[in-house]
């Protein structure tokens, strides 16, 4: 079977799940905590057990394996990703009509939540200033998109129909009814990409004959900390990589019922001198939901835990950018923050020079 | 070390003991658990830090209090300094391994398919 770790070595690489609490969660191996290792921080040796592995990638979704970083670390790049990664988003709607039975209030923010197919790296932030006189936007950092829709009776449609898809034209108000228009020279720049909302088939609002909506919006960059609507990410989220020992040999019976313990392919049945003997196949598969610890007699044949510096990321993008170029911004954002700190102390080093050498 | 200019500053330094220049706390403005976790990590990986830790002073402001205490006369600027490299590094070498096993996934994909 596998071997134990020993005490030690289990410490400070494994989180173990027990039956009512979770052991061993922060991070312990620092310079001076144990005898005999030396954890101090070395580059090299961070180069050389690091790695990245690439389970899946798609246009909407990622899947990929860290390892050999710290849950800070990780987590860092989880929170960028979530509220730190800029995209363009609606914020300003002016609303010249609406007559539908959407409040104002409630199609504006049901506007701002649309995701933009618009690159945010070829855009500027909004100067913070002079909010109430800005009517217009300028053409580095407004993308400007108009709704003008209006509900008619279909003069076609048969006398006794009640369906209305053939008594109405334009009853519904999906995305793909907003226009992108082009402010200054965004025409020629972004002639090829077609800006507008990621997914066409959003339902915006429903309308009768005689109703209409005339809205103009401007699209601002921003980041999800200001508002989720910025968000880039449907979730990006990190687990770590449970890890099954089996203590002794189970087989039997038992090892039917340790099988259904856990999720689907993790725990295999051999057949070993016509016993049925069970054999962790792949923990990577396991949710963890520590059902074993539920049976007196399985739970203590079972070791679970979690290996401490492997993250299995999961990335989904909302469409705006693809979810592997959303990880290399996060990744640059946590540089920027680095480097504004380094240069805020190089700044006042020289400052401080400048004042002892007058 | 004091700020100057406080409302643009975004890194200040309070110093409570007298001449010490090892034991010092920097407020980080427009910071929260995302960098200053991350930067207490690479700086308790420093040997001559005795205390690194930091604490978010009201959950309504977005500041940290980031402190130091070094042993051996290690001003405290030093390991804060180093721990930002060290983040800094870290992010350039997984950015670099990344950016690496996409392109090898890809091109992977293509061969697959043809």
């Amino acid at each position: 079977m596998a071997a134990t770790m020993s005490n030690v070595e289990e410490i400070r690489n494994r989180v173990i799940l027990g039956e009512f609490d979770v052991k061993n969660v922060h991070t312990t191996d620092f310079p001076g905590n144990y005898p005999g290792y030396d954890d101090t921080w070395h580059v090299q040796k961070f180069y050389k057990t690091f790695r990245i592995d690439l389970v899946d990638l798609d246009e909407d979704r990622l899947e990929f394996d860290m390892q050999g970083v710290d849950a800070a670390v990780a987590n860092a790049f989880r929170r960028i990703l979530l509220a730190e990664v800029p995209t363009m988003a609606v914020e300003k709607v002016f609303i010249y009509n609406n007559t539908s039975i959407i409040q104002d209030e409630v199609l504006a923010h049901r506007l701002g939540l649309i995701p933009i197919k618009a690159d945010p790296r070829l855009f500027e932030y909004r100067n913070a200033g002079e909010e109430s006189g800005e009517d217009e936007g300028s053409e580095i950092d407004t993308i400007k998109l108009q709704l003008k829709i209006k509900c008619v009776k279909n003069p076609r449609a048969t006398k006794d129909s009640s369906d209305p898809r053939e008594l109405y034209q334009n009853h519904v108000v999906y995305s793909w009814d907003m226009k992108w228009v082009p402010i200054g020279n965004q025409a020629d720049v972004f002639a090829d990409a077609d800006i507008g909302p990621v997914n066409g088939d959003i339902l915006i609002a429903k309308l009768r004959p005689g109703q209409e909506l005339d809205i103009v919006m401007h699209c601002v960059k921003g980041i999800g900390k200001d508002h989720a609507k910025f968000s880039p990410v449907a979730t990006a989220s990190y687990r770590l990589l449970p890890q099954i020992t089996l203590l002794e040999r189970v087989e039997g019976e038992k090892a039917e019922r340790l099988k259904r313990c856990f999720s689907r392919g993790v725990i295999d049945l051999e057949d070993i001198d016509g016993k049925k003997v069970a054999k962790v196949v792949n923990s990577r598969l396991d949710s963890c939901s520590r059902e074993v610890l539920r049976h007196d007699d399985l739970k203590n044949l079972v070791k679970l835990g979690r290996v401490r510096d492997h993250f299995i990321f999961t990335v989904e993008s909302t469409g705006v950018l693809p979810p592997d170029v959303l990880f290399t911004e996060a990744i640059k954002v946590l540089m920027a923050k680095c480097q504004r700190f380094l240069n805020e102390l190089d700044s006042t080093d020289r400052k401080c020079q400048n004042q002892t050498m007058k | 070390m004091a700020g100057e200019d406080e409302t643009k500053r975004v890194l200040q330094t309070i110093q409570a003991d007298g001449a010490d220049e090892g034991c010092v706390t920097f407020v980080l403005h427009d910071e929260d658990h995302t960098l200053g976790n991350a930067l207490r990590y690479m700086v308790m990986k420093n040997v001559d830090v005795e205390f690194c830790g930091y604490s978010i002073t009201h959950p309504s402001e977005s500041k940290i209090n980031f402190r130091i205490q070094t042993r051996g006369g290690v001003p405290a600027t030093e390991p804060l300094r180093k721990g930002l490299k060290d983040l800094s590094e870290v992010c350039q070498h997984v950015l670099n391994t990344f950016q690496a096993r996409v392109d090898e996934f890809k091109a992977g994909k293509e061969q697959a398919m043809e």
